[in-house]
């Protein structure tokens, strides 16, 4: 008798408990080894681009937090970047304080809630409730400046919405949160279970990495020098420390987020003094009604949590853009999915796939 | 045979009923007795689990049903009475709804061999430790069967990575097994209990000849029953739910009873191995002579299960799930070895007292 082997397809996803959203993964599998990956992206899609055309841009600024609900900070500090280079408008002093001071934060969350999905999929389930509640103070901070925990619209064209306050609460926070990460260290960096599982897997080449158009921090922890903080208008005069880790292993990447989160706060901290002796706010604001970009092409990004973001704007001088385009990072790990799972088991994949930080909604747009 | 049957068959008789009824009936009696009181156990151990997840994980776990939450998990087994059972459309419909029947039986067998108590043993056999082992492994079997008749993918890679576990793991838990036989020069698991008197508290447990063995066969255990950090059966988050993704309703509660009832099972098993058992630990118990003694004995087991039952509830607070090949790997290149050297610092530790 002769016996014949096939492999095997299976889907995962769209709805899988680790997909971080709805990403379908085809994978083809021998016994659990994966032999290809086909990533499938689109059930989370909802037009953020075609959407544009059709609005003026403040009533498209609303809608941008959506398109990554964990950092919605940056992607409407993008389009007031946008519109601000576009209409030549320079920002006071305090609004960069403040928008700086609030982008930190929300990378801080965004790592945070990163670390405790990571630890998820890994199986250990407590870090996942340790970490959400370091992250609802911040949320909660946020709410009371903004009125919203995750959907923020702070940032208007020329400035922020009002005056910044409740000063004290991020004082807190800052106090806090050094011993709580000290905690995580204690409980998941010595925990010999998660070492053998996150070092001297996922191994990301710089090259590789480079080549996929990665960002980031997955980029970062491959050993490449590239934040593009540091050319940001935004942050100059902030003193910015560089996380660059040359394992480029699960564990890299791991460890660059924690190390970018005490960074985060010392930048936090360089933002919050200047705040606290800054005078009350005094704002030009752009007025919206009505808004004309001058014709042209505008282009910013950011360093985002989960790479660069940047947003390309071309105008004819309508009221509405006449194509507006988002880069966003989780995009290229998507992509990076097909190159780095090939030749692991399903268990190191799922742990693997969860230390890029992909998030869907970002992803689709 | 035992004090329990010897009641039973009194009672027949005072009555008029032959005591060939009272043979054939006895067997059964237990088996009732055991699945109510396991409904009682499991319930209060899926509660104690999720209160003290919730503790370690700084939330308050369920408290709206009923006081501090107590009726909270009779709620949800009652909601899963309710829901309907689906089978799916190209499953194996005999072995799909045979697996949920097979899981049951072995434990239930497996409850009725313990010694609760001096004479509270339901089936008492002389060599019931091997009974015990072949009813603990025999849970897989249906584990199996479930993956495989669901004729799904996920359930299939559960069944297949529960099968290669059990394989490496129970070969680990017969030499600490047989490390303790030696020590008591018993297979009986009341004989077990008894070698493990001391004049002294605790000092005659057989933890201290063999903390070695009692560390093996605590891991053993936990792969055995599919627990964090062993759970890759179940993983969550890469396999949706192992073995039991295509199970709803009743058929679903029942292989989530069985789990802690096996759960329980076994850490009463550890206690009788290495923890004396229904021993007092203080030595002498607390009263006396009078008949109250066996309660006192059988609330010593438990408390003791219950010590075990909570260590394990907290493993699975702190630690993550290990990778597959450490798994295989972490039983035959470490535990394997040191469960045959547990075997011979036994042996020596038994010739050397019998010697000296």
């Amino acid at each position: 008798m002769t016996t014949t082997t096939t492999t095997l397809k299976l889907n995962l996803g769209p709805q899988h408990p680790s997909t971080h959203g709805v990403l379908r993964l085809l994978l083809e599998l021998d016994g659990e080894k994966i032999l290809s990956c086909e990533p499938d992206i689109g059930y989370l899609h909802r037009g953020m681009e075609k959407m544009a055309e059709k609005m003026s841009y403040i009533q498209y600024l609303p809608t941008v937090d959506r398109i990554d609900y964990l950092a919605g900070f940056f992607y409407s500090e993008l389009l007031c970047r946008i519109v601000e280079k576009a209409l030549e408008v320079e920002i006071p002093q305090k609004v960069r304080a403040i928008r700086v001071m609030l982008l930190e934060l929300n990378r801080i969350s965004s790592h945070l809630l990163w670390i405790g999905m990571f630890l998820m999929d890994l199986g250990a389930t407590s870090p996942f409730f340790y970490t959400f509640r370091e992250r609802e103070m911040i949320l909660r901070y946020f709410e009371k400046i903004s009125g919203q925990r995750m959907m923020y619209n702070y940032f208007v064209f020329g400035g922020v919405r009002r005056d910044i306050d409740y000063l004290e609460d991020v004082d807190e926070i800052l106090s806090i949160l050094p011993s709580k990460l000290k905690d995580y260290e204690n409980l998941i960096e010595k925990n010999p279970i998660f070492i053998r599982r996150v070092v001297n897997k996922g191994i990301l080449e710089k090259e590789t990495a480079l080549n996929y158009s990665i960002t980031g921090v997955n980029l970062r922890s491959s050993g490449a020098d590239f934040d593009t903080r540091f050319q940001d208008s935004l942050y100059s005069g902030f003193d910015i420390g560089k996380v660059i880790l040359k394992e480029k292993n699960s564990m890299a990447r791991y460890r660059a987020r924690i190390l970018e989160i005490k960074e985060s706060m010392k930048i936090v901290r360089q933002a919050l003094d200047y705040l606290k002796k800054a005078p009350a706010l005094e704002q030009k604001l752009i007025n919206p009604v009505n808004m004309k970009l001058p014709e042209g092409d505008y282009f910013a990004d950011i360093e985002a949590p989960r790479g660069i973001a940047s947003c390309f704007v071309r105008s004819y001088g309508e009221k509405e853009p006449y194509r507006l385009k988002w880069r966003t990072g989780s995009y290229y790990s998507v992509n990076l999915l097909r190159k780095l799972l090939v030749g692991e088991y399903l268990n190191d994949a799922i742990a693997i796939a969860g230390s890029l930080d992909i998030i869907l909604p970002e992803v689709d747009k | 045979m035992n004090y329990l049957y010897f009641l039973y068959i009194e009672f027949l008789q005072r009555h008029n009923i032959p005591k060939l009824f009272g043979d054939i009936t006895y067997y059964f009696i237990p088996f009732c007795i055991i699945a109510i009181a396991l409904l009682v156990v499991v319930l209060g151990l899926v509660l104690a689990e999720r209160k003290l997840l919730g503790f370690f994980t700084q939330r308050k776990g369920p408290n709206r049903v009923g006081w501090w939450g107590l009726l909270q998990t009779l709620a949800d087994a009652f909601k899963l009475l309710c829901k309907e059972n689906i089978t799916p459309d190209k499953a194996d419909r005999f072995l799909f709804n045979l697996a949920p029947v097979l899981v049951f039986v072995p434990i239930i067998a497996a409850l009725g061999i313990i010694p609760y108590s001096a004479e509270f043993t339901f089936v008492n056999t002389s060599t019931n430790v091997i009974l015990y082992l072949i009813l603990a492994a025999f849970p897989v079997l249906s584990v199996f069967l479930a993956g495989w008749a669901s004729n799904n993918k996920y359930s299939l890679f559960g069944a297949a990575r529960s099968i290669a576990q059990v394989l490496s793991y129970e070969l680990p838990i017969t030499f600490v097994i047989l490390s303790v036989v030696v020590l008591a020069s018993s297979m009986n698991l009341t004989g077990i209990t008894l070698a493990q008197t001391s004049k002294w508290w605790f000092s005659g447990w057989f933890i201290f000849p063999g903390i070695l063995g009692f560390i093996i066969l605590f891991i053993c255990i936990l792969a055995e029953l599919n627990r964090c950090p062993f759970d890759l059966p179940e993983a969550e988050s890469e396999l949706v739910c192992g073995y039991n993704t295509e199970y709803s309703g009743m058929r679903f509660a029942i292989f989530y009873l069985s789990e802690y009832a096996m759960l329980f099972a076994n850490a009463m098993f550890i206690s009788i191995l290495f923890l004396g058992g229904y021993l007092s630990p203080f030595g002498k118990y607390l009263f006396g002579s009078s008949f109250l003694i066996y309660f006192e004995q059988a609330f010593w087991l438990l408390l003791k299960a219950s010590v075990i039952v909570f260590i394990i509830i907290w493993i699975r607070a702190t630690l993550p799930r290990l990778a597959s090949f450490d798994l295989i790997k972490f039983s035959w290149v470490y535990l394997l070895p040191l469960s045959i050297l547990n075997l011979f610092v036994a042996v020596i530790i038994k010739f050397a007292g019998a010697g000296g």
